[in-house]
């Protein structure tokens, strides 16, 4: 097996795991998003609420939310990892020259472990927020909808999302997922080897509109709870 | 043309490195190494030591005339290697920082001059290809479609220099294994070998302590010879097709 252990170790082997988590965590963002936009139905928060029981009761749903934990664990594990690595393979990065060159690199390309970083911050804040106080606490009341019982997480939700300082924090964080993500989607690709004349530039394309999409997505929830908070 | 360089200057591999500032009298026509030829000709005079820079053919090709320009290897100019600049892409009164190729994998020997037998390690491990000798083969024997040797040829136009490493913010050595993977196995040749080839030499790359590509396209853009990341791509799918499709491990 140790031809196993070596293959996941060098350095392909690492951004190849770097790549195949990062496709996990975009595909989760789709469907994130698809139920987040639930918030924004306008009954109340009925649908959102019976579909986010939904999710904490499917078995399925339970599985892959463990190894979309797992992934988010190892990406940002092997991200700063990688970074420090790097680092010390190059004796200082970006800035071991005495004049430091940005002409050839992207902004974001550049700042990958520090977006990274950010959103990792992020997620422990945003898990905290609504995650642990929905499984862990008593917090969201329970409300009923035809005989069924289930927690009022949209009630946390608009009650989170009226407070000015965490709706600047969510949307911050969400245009610093989009550089994140402007680099890294197209990055996976190239890592997986699939580079070619006629499938990159449509790759690229993607990667654009998701990295502007996505985040604008998300960051128009707390926008609009604000906005229209009683 | 007066320009005013701060030039890069350690004794040795030990010892501590500093910038040291020179004033030269430069011509537009000369090359970039010219114009160092006349600062160390002027040290030479002063009894100074002269700077220590590696060069060679003086005309692109041979890989060795490795200078961090203004934070950029080999120079402002895109497609050309120091000793091909010229001073016209300056202007008088400039101030120019010509600094050594940095990462651990390259070693500084003296002043601008580093230790890339790292690269004749990696060459080494698999890049060449096993022919035997003896009777000169018909040249048509082998049909090779026009695309595949062409992509093969702009491969092959690496010539080794480092600049790629220099580049990289991670000092990763992806794009020169790569253009050496693609390069001789690509062609029917060194196909042959090539599943041992991508594993032996991506195994020596790590080895040697080179950094881990994270697709800035910083090396593609500096390189002299325009060697595309498209070579990395094709190296990263050949190495994990040969260690996980192939019996065989490196």
């Amino acid at each position: 097996m140790s031809w196993l252990t070596n293959f996941l170790f060098s350095s392909i082997g690492r951004k190849l795991t770097m790549s195949l988590t990062g496709i996990f965590l975009i595909l989760f963002l789709t469907v994130h998003l698809l139920g987040n936009l639930q918030l924004l139905a306008g009954d109340g928060g009925e649908k959102f609420n019976l579909y986010a029981d939904f999710m904490g009761q499917n078995p399925l749903i339970q599985f892959i939310s463990i190894g979309n934990f797992f992934f988010i664990f190892l990406h940002a594990v092997l991200g700063i990892l990688l970074y420090f690595q790097n680092k010390a393979a190059s004796g200082g990065g970006t800035s071991r020259y005495a004049v430091k060159s940005t002409k050839t690199t992207t902004y974001s390309s550049r700042n990958m472990a520090w977006f990274g970083t950010v959103i990792l911050v992020f997620i422990l804040i945003h898990l905290f927020q609504f995650w642990f106080k929905m499984k862990m606490t008593s917090i969201p009341e329970l409300v009923t909808y035809d005989g069924v019982e289930v927690k009022n997480l949209y009630t946390l939700v608009a009650a989170t999302f009226s407070n000015i300082p965490f709706v600047i924090f969510y949307v911050v964080s969400m245009i610093v997922i989009g550089l994140h993500l402007s680099h890294g989607f197209q990055s996976a690709f190239q890592t997986l080897g699939l580079n070619h004349k006629k499938y990159t530039p449509i790759i690229n394309g993607l990667g654009t509109a998701y990295s502007i999409l996505i985040p604008l997505g998300f960051a128009i929830i707390p926008i609009v709870f604000y906005l229209t908070k009683a | 043309m007066k320009i005013h360089l701060k030039v890069w200057r350690q004794r040795n591999g030990e010892s501590k490195g500093y910038l040291e500032d020179h004033q030269v009298e430069a011509d537009e026509h000369m090359s970039f190494l010219e114009m160092m030829d006349v600062l160390n000709e002027d040290l030479v005079s002063k009894k100074e030591t002269p700077v220590a820079f590696e060069h060679d053919c003086r005309e692109g090709i041979c890989g060795s005339c490795n200078m961090v320009i203004n934070g950029q290897p080999h120079g402002p100019d895109s497609g050309t290697t120091t000793c091909q600049l010229h001073m016209r892409s300056f202007k008088d009164g400039d101030t120019v920082v010509v600094e050594p190729w940095r990462a651990v994998a390259f070693p500084v020997i003296k002043d601008l001059i580093v230790d890339r037998s790292s690269f004749d390690r990696i060459i080494q491990a698999g890049g060449y290809i096993s022919v035997n000798t003896g009777q000169a083969q018909d040249g048509n024997a082998i049909p090779i479609e026009k695309g595949r040797s062409a992509f093969a040829m702009d491969a092959a136009e690496c010539i080794g220099c480092g600049a790629c490493v220099a580049a990289c913010p991670n000092a990763s050595a992806m794009l020169f294994t790569s253009a050496k993977v693609a390069h001789l196995g690509t062609m029917p040749q060194g196909e042959v070998e090539q599943s041992t080839r991508v594993q032996s030499m991506v195994k020596q790359m790590d080895l040697e302590g080179f950094g881990m590509c994270s697709n800035t396209g910083a090396c593609e853009a500096e390189c002299p010879k325009g060697i595309s990341i498209t070579n990395i791509a094709l190296m990263n799918r050949q190495y994990a097709g040969s260690v996980l499709g192939s019996e065989k491990s490196v």
